[in-house]
C-alpha cells in the first residue's frame, strides 16, 4: 500500500505542490526532447532514403562539432569555418556514398547496419587522431549564439531559460519546417521519396540512386552540424556526445523509422518522459533511471504498436 | 586434390550423421585440438596464454552464443553485453555463498541465470522484429547495466563497486584469483568452450537447431508448418544467453579477475556482434574465426611499432588502431559480406579442385 502510495499518487502530489519546479522539468524535457529529435531526424533521413540504419550519426555529430571547433582553434573565422564545416560533411557524404554504400548494394539490412558501426569506429579513430579527446568548448558566441538566460515568473515561482535552449528550440522547428518543405515541394524532394518508397520503380523511371545518396548524407550531416553545435552549446564538444545518438535510438523506433513527424514526437515523449520520470520517480529506486527509462517507453509503445507510433503498418505474406 | 571426399563411402547411418563425415575434416579437427590441449600448453609464454589465447577462447564462446540468437535464429540483440554481466554476476554471488564448491559448476550454473534474464528480454521479441526488436534490447543492456551498479547486493556492497574474483579451487587445482597459474585457467576454459561448441554444433543440427533456421527464414511460414514462435524464440534467447553467460563468468573468474559494470558495456555487445558479422551468420567455425580476426588483430597492431623500433605514444597507437579496425570491418563486409567462414568455404573448394579451376 506503502509503494503504491509512493509510486501512483506521491508524484503527482509533489507535481501540484511545486508547479513552477514542474514547469521547469517540463522545459527541460522540451529542449532534451528537441535536441533528440534532431539526431532521430538525421537517422530517419538516411533510412527513409536507404533503407541503412546509419549507427554513425552520432559520432557525425560529434566530428562536425569538432571540426567546426577545430577550425576555429586554427584561427579561421567561425562564420567561415561553419561553411567549412557544411563542405567537410559534404565529402564525408560523397566518401561514405563511394566507399561504403555503393559496393554494399543489395546487402541485407545488418550488413549495412555492421558498415555503419564499421564507419563508427573508424571516425571515432580519426576525430581523436585530428583533435585529440579532450572535451572542448563550442564556440557559441562567435556563432551569433545567445547565451545567458532569463527568468520568467509563473504560478508563484520562476522559470529559468537559458537563451540557447530556445534558440535551439527555434532552430530545430526551423530546419524541421525546411526540410518538410525540401521533402514535398522540390524536385528533389520528390525523387528522395520516390526513392524511399521503391528502389527499383525509381531507377526505372531515371532517378539516379547514387546522387540521392550523396543528397540525403549530406543532408544528414547538416543536420549533424546542428546538433553538434547545439549539444556542444549546452555541455562541452567531446567523443561523449556520441552516446546520445544511443538516446535516438529509442526516439526513432517509437516514432516509427520511416516518419519525420514521428522523430519529433517521439523525441518530445522520449525527452520529457525521461526527465519527469527521473525526477519525480527515480529517487524511489535509487536515481540513475535516465539511463534505460527512454527504452522502456520506447518498448511499452511499441508492445501496443510494432512499427511506431507513425510508422508504416507492416503487412507480412507469405 | 587436397581436399577430396570422393571414394570415402559410408556404410552406416551414424556415419553418415557424425559431426564430421569428410576423412580430411576428422584430421584437421584433431591437429588442431592436439595443438591446443597439447601444442600450446607445451610451448606458450604467459602472455600468450593470458592475452591472447583465453580472451580468444572466450569472446568465441560469447560468439557462438550470439550466434545462436541472431545467426540461426535472426533476432537481432544488442545486449550481449548485459547478459554476459548477469553470468559473471551470478557466479560471483555464488561462489561467494558456496565458497567450497568446484567453481566449474558455478561457472556452467550461471548460465541458467543468465538464460532465465534472456528469456525475460526475450518476450517482447514475439511483437517486435528486426531494427525494432534490436532497440528493444538495447534496453536489457543499459537496465542490467544500471543494476550490476545501483544494487549493493550483487558485488556484496564492496566499496570499490567491482566484483574482484576471491582464490577458489576445482579438482584440487588452484583455477582463479591471483594464484592461479596461467595454464590451469587456460585448460580450464579450453574444456568448457570445446565441450559447449560440441554440444552447440549437435543441438544446432538437429530439431531445434532446424526449428530456429525456419523461424529465421520465415516466421510466419514456420508457424504454418506448426513450428511454435513462442517456444522456439524464447529457447533461442535462453540457449544464447546460456553460452554468453558461462562466456561472462568465465571472462571475470579466468581472464579479467576483477571486473567493474563498465565491463560488460555497450561496446562488449558491439565486439561480440562484430565477431558474429565478420566470422559469418550461422557458422560455428565462423565464430572462432571471427573472435580471433576481432581479438589478435588489435594486438598485433598495438605490437607493430615496438618491432618497428618507432616511439609511438600509446594514445595515438590506440586511435590508429580503430581507423584500421573500423576500416577493415567495411573493407571485409564488401569483400565477402558472409563473412570469413564464407571465405573459408571458398578455400575448401579451391583445394578440392586444385590444379584444376573447376
Amino acid at each position: 500500500m506503502e509503494t503504491l502510495y509512493l509510486v501512483l499518487i506521491d508524484p503527482f502530489v509533489q507535481m501540484v505542490q511545486a508547479p513552477d519546479f514542474f514547469l521547469q522539468v517540463l522545459w527541460e524535457g522540451f529542449v532534451s526532447g528537441v535536441l533528440y529529435a534532431l539526431i532521430a531526424l538525421g537517422f530517419v533521413l538516411i533510412f527513409k532514403a536507404s533503407g541503412v540504419l546509419n549507427f554513425a550519426q552520432g559520432i557525425m555529430v560529434v566530428f562536425a562539432a569538432l571540426s567546426l571547433v577545430g577550425l576555429t582553434a586554427l584561427g579561421v573565422p567561425a562564420l567561415l569555418s561553419l561553411v567549412l564545416c557544411i563542405g567537410i560533411m559534404f565529402v564525408l557524404a560523397v566518401g561514405v556514398e563511394r566507399m561504403v554504400l555503393r559496393p554494399l548494394v543489395n546487402q541485407p539490412d545488418i550488413i549495412l547496419f555492421m558498415a555503419t558501426i564499421g564507419l563508427t569506429y573508424f571516425l571515432i579513430g580519426l576525430g581523436e587522431l585530428i583533435f585529440g579527446g579532450e572535451p572542448k568548448t563550442m564556440v557559441t558566441e562567435q556563432l551569433l549564439l545567445p547565451t545567458g538566460s532569463s527568468d520568467l515568473d509563473v504560478m508563484g515561482g520562476f522559470l529559468i531559460l537559458q537563451h540557447i535552449d530556445i534558440a535551439a528550440a527555434v532552430i530545430a522547428i526551423v530546419m524541421v519546417a525546411a526540410l518538410g518543405f525540401f521533402f514535398s515541394k522540390t524536385r528533389i524532394g520528390r525523387a528522395l521519396r520516390a526513392v524511399a518508397d521503391d528502389h527499383q520503380a525509381a531507377l526505372s523511371v531515371g532517378i539516379s540512386l547514387n546522387q540521392i545518396w550523396v543528397i540525403v548524407w549530406f543532408a544528414a550531416g547538416i543536420v549533424a552540424l546542428v546538433t553538434g553545435i547545439m549539444w556542444g552549446a549546452r555541455s562541452d564538444v567531446s567523443f561523449a556526445l556520441q552516446i546520445v545518438a544511443f538516446k535516438a535510438l529509442p526516439v526513432i523506433i517509437l516514432g516509427g523509422l520511416t516518419s519525420i513527424p514521428g522523430a519529433i514526437v517521439g523525441g518530445l515523449v522520449i525527452g520529457i518522459g525521461e526527465k519527469l520520470g527521473e525526477i519525480y520517480w527515480g529517487p524511489l529506486v535509487g536515481g540513475g533511471i535516465e539511463s534505460w527509462l527512454a527504452y522502456i517507453i520506447a518498448l511499452a509503445f511499441l508492445l501496443v504498436r510494432p512499427q511506431g507510433l507513425f510508422g508504416e503498418r507492416i503487412i507480412e505474406r507469405i | 586434390m587436397f581436399y577430396r571426399e570422393a571414394g570415402q563411402y559410408k556404410t552406416s547411418y551414424a556415419a553418415d550423421m557424425a559431426v564430421f563425415p569428410i576423412r580430411q575434416d576428422r584430421i584437421g579437427i584433431a591437429v588442431i585440438l592436439a595443438v591446443a590441449f597439447v601444442g600450446i600448453p607445451l610451448f606458450a609464454s604467459d602472455f600468450l596464454l593470458t592475452s591472447i589465447m583465453i580472451p580468444f577462447l572466450i569472446f568465441a564462446l560469447a560468439t557462438i552464443g550470439l550466434n545462436i540468437l541472431t545467426g540461426y535464429c535472426g533476432q537481432l540483440s544488442l545486449g550481449t553485453g548485459a547478459f554476459m554481466g548477469v553470468g559473471a554476476y551470478a557466479c560471483y554471488k555464488l561462489t561467494s555463498y558456496f565458497p567450497d564448491t568446484n567453481i566449474l559448476v558455478w561457472i556452467v550454473a550461471s548460465g541458467f541465470f543468465s538464460a532465465a534474464v534472456g528469456v525475460v528480454f526475450g518476450l517482447p521479441s514475439l511483437r517486435i522484429k528486426g531494427f525494432y526488436l534490436a532497440v528493444a534490447t538495447l534496453a536489457a543492456q543499459f537496465f542490467l547495466e544500471w543494476a550490476f551498479i545501483r544494487i549493493p547486493w550483487l558485488y556484496n556492497a564492496n566499496a570499490s563497486g567491482a566484483i574482484e574474483v576471491a582464490s577458489r579451487t576445482g579438482f584440487g587445482i588452484t583455477l582463479t584469483g591471483p594464484a592461479a597459474g596461467a595454464l590451469p585457467r587456460y585448460f580450464a576454459v579450453l574444456a568448457i568452450v570445446v565441450v559447449m561448441t560440441w554440444i552447440a554444433s549437435n543441438l544446432l543440427r538437429g530439431r531445434i537447431g532446424r526449428s530456429f533456421m525456419m523461424i529465421r527464414d520465415m516466421d510466419i511460414a514456420a508457424e504454418l508448418i506448426g513450428v511454435r514462435p513462442l517456444h522456439t524464440k524464447l529457447l533461442a534467447f535462453a540457449v544464447s544467453s546460456f553460452y554468453c553467460g558461462v562466456a561472462g563468468a568465465m571472462m571475470v573468474f579466468f581472464w579479467l579477475g576483477a571486473a567493474e559494470p563498465s565491463a560488460f558495456s555497450i561496446n562488449l555487445s558491439f565486439q561480440i556482434l562484430f565477431m558474429v558479422i565478420l566470422g559469418g551468420l550461422g557458422s560455428l567455425i565462423g565464430c572462432f574465426m571471427g573472435a580471433a580476426f576481432i581479438w589478435i588483430l588489435p594486438v598485433v597492431i598495438r605490437m607493430v611499432p615496438e618491432v618497428l623500433g618507432l616511439s609511438v605514444e600509446a594514445a595515438t597507437v590506440e586511435h590508429v588502431n580503430f581507423v584500421i579496425v573500423g576500416a577493415l570491418i567495411i573493407a571485409i563486409l564488401i569483400v565477402e559480406p558472409h563473412g570469413l567462414a564464407r571465405m573459408w568455404q571458398i578455400l575448401k573448394q579451391k583445394l578440392r579442385v586444385w590444379p584444376f579451376p573447376y
